[in-house]
């Protein structure tokens, strides 16, 4: 089977800075990779990258088998982001901008209603995004993703900012998606929660991405280096 | 991309976005009022001579458009800033000439409703009398297809650019003035009684209207793409 996520020597600029520098990332289908690393390393630039927003300065990168050089576009069709803002708009309600992501995703409205179901959003389906808790939003930006059926769910720190509920609504959505054909790349710093969920670890550091594993730790990087 | 798909997403966005001002009521609540305001301030001004405000009534209703429009075209980029929904909108998959079509069509409903409320203004407080209907009317929908057109393709260029503020009155208003000369014209010929001397005007504006969402169904997509 086709790989997911093929990256090779990819180099990706913010601005005039390399935040990546030669990555290479393998991702299988059906694997739930956690990503670690250090704040500034390029965790959140390698998600957006994967979710076709920014492009590769240098390298190859393949998602859900499009080249992202070429066309993001078509990728971008067949995954989700869950990032550290909702993509929500503050005078819809829950319901209405979940089911807008639906409609432009080309899926029914009324899967709207189950996605906010699946995610214990029913009870503030029609409360205004503006009107939610901050643990809400992180909920309905989980609905929005989940309503498009993604083959490659991207989630950036999706821990933060959830409460006991929200956690046990999210490890159900992860430990679920192999079983639903779905693909999870996962940015966290909570360690101890993300990693009993995910199948496999790598860490973005120095602009690159290395395995992690019991026997081969990721190299420790010395700053300046 | 279809154009049955491209019609569909198109009415999704303009839904959206018609939604978003039917309930946070910035178009009833501050673009109207801003309208009649201007529309008010000219009366003030010229008051001692009405005869002066019913000849140029045309010109200040078309300004107050104009100015009513920078505000309609920033509010309509501002709601994709909040909560990153530009990136929602592109990891959705939705083609940019849709994205600019919806936008041009709300923006579009949202003048004309602007219009109505301030022509009522107009005729009301400048003692303007009212002839050749139709020509005003076809006139308003030509223009206002062509300034929401500009508003939506300068809109996302603007968006791009720390001082977006500022700067699209003054990328935006220079380009607008065929449909400033053109549309007031054609009201002054409709409001004389002489409305054959109006469809010159009126062919001017139409071509206008086509040209810029040609430009805006072509270009959007690569300008939404690159905006920050």
């Amino acid at each position: 089977m086709s790989l997911v996520v093929r990256l090779r020597s990819v180099v990706c600029l913010l601005g005039r800075f390399p935040a990546l520098a030669g990555a290479d990332l393998d991702v299988e289908p059906g694997e739930v990779v956690l990503v670690s690393g250090p704040n500034g390393a390029g965790k959140t630039t390698l998600l957006r990258l994967l979710a076709g927003l920014v492009a590769p300065y240098a390298g190859s990168a393949e998602v859900l088998g499009v080249d992202l050089l070429t066309d993001r576009r078509s990728a971008r069709r067949h995954l989700a982001l869950v990032g550290h803002e909702t993509y929500c708009y503050d005078d819809l309600t829950a319901t209405e901008n979940v089911a807008f992501f639906a409609r432009a995703s080309g899926r029914a409205e009324t899967d709207a209603a189950a996605a906010l179901d699946r995610v214990a959003l029913a009870d503030a389906a029609h409360v205004v995004h503006r009107g939610l808790s901050a643990g809400q939003r992180r909920r309905l930006a989980l609905a929005v993703a989940l309503v498009r059926a993604p083959n490659l769910l991207l989630l950036d720190e999706p821990h933060a900012g959830l409460d006991a509920l929200g956690r046990a609504v999210l490890a159900d959505v992860i430990r679920e998606a192999p079983s639903e054909g779905r693909t999870v790349v996962m940015v966290s710093h909570e360690l101890e929660i993300a990693r009993p969920l995910a199948s496999r670890e790598v860490r973005v550091e120095g602009g690159q991405v290395w395995p992690v594993t019991d026997d081969a730790p990721a190299p420790v990087i010395e700053a300046g280096s | 991309m279809t154009e049955t798909n491209l019609w569909r997403e198109a009415v999704l966005v303009a839904g959206k976005d018609l939604r978003i001002e039917a309930r946070s009521r910035v178009t009833l609540g501050q673009v109207i009022p801003f309208g009649m305001i201007v529309v008010l301030l000219f009366a003030f001004a010229l008051d001692p001579d009405r005869g002066i405000l019913a000849r140029v009534a045309p010109g200040l209703f078309w300004i107050a458009v104009l100015l009513a429009l920078l505000l309609a075209v920033g509010r309509a980029f501002a709601i994709e800033t909040h909560h990153g929904a530009r990136d929602g909108l592109r990891i959705a998959g939705l083609d940019g000439s849709a994205i600019f079509l919806g936008k041009a069509c709300a923006i579009a409903v949202q003048l004309l409703v602007l219009e109505v409320v301030l022509g009522i203004g107009v005729i009301v407080l400048y003692d303007v009398e009212m002839h050749g209907l139709g020509v005003i009317l076809i006139t308003a929908l030509a223009a206002t297809i062509g300034l929401a057109a500009t508003g939506t393709l300068y809109g996302v260029l603007a968006a791009g650019l720390r001082l977006r503020e500022t700067l699209l009155p003054l990328l935006l208003l220079p380009v607008l003035a065929p449909v400033m000369l053109g549309a007031t014209r054609a009201f002054e010929d409709g409001l004389a009684g002489v409305p054959g001397d109006a469809w010159p005007w009126v062919g001017m504006l139409s071509v206008f209207a086509v040209l810029y969402s040609a430009i805006g169904v072509l270009a959007f997509d690569a300008l939404w793409e690159e905006a920050t």
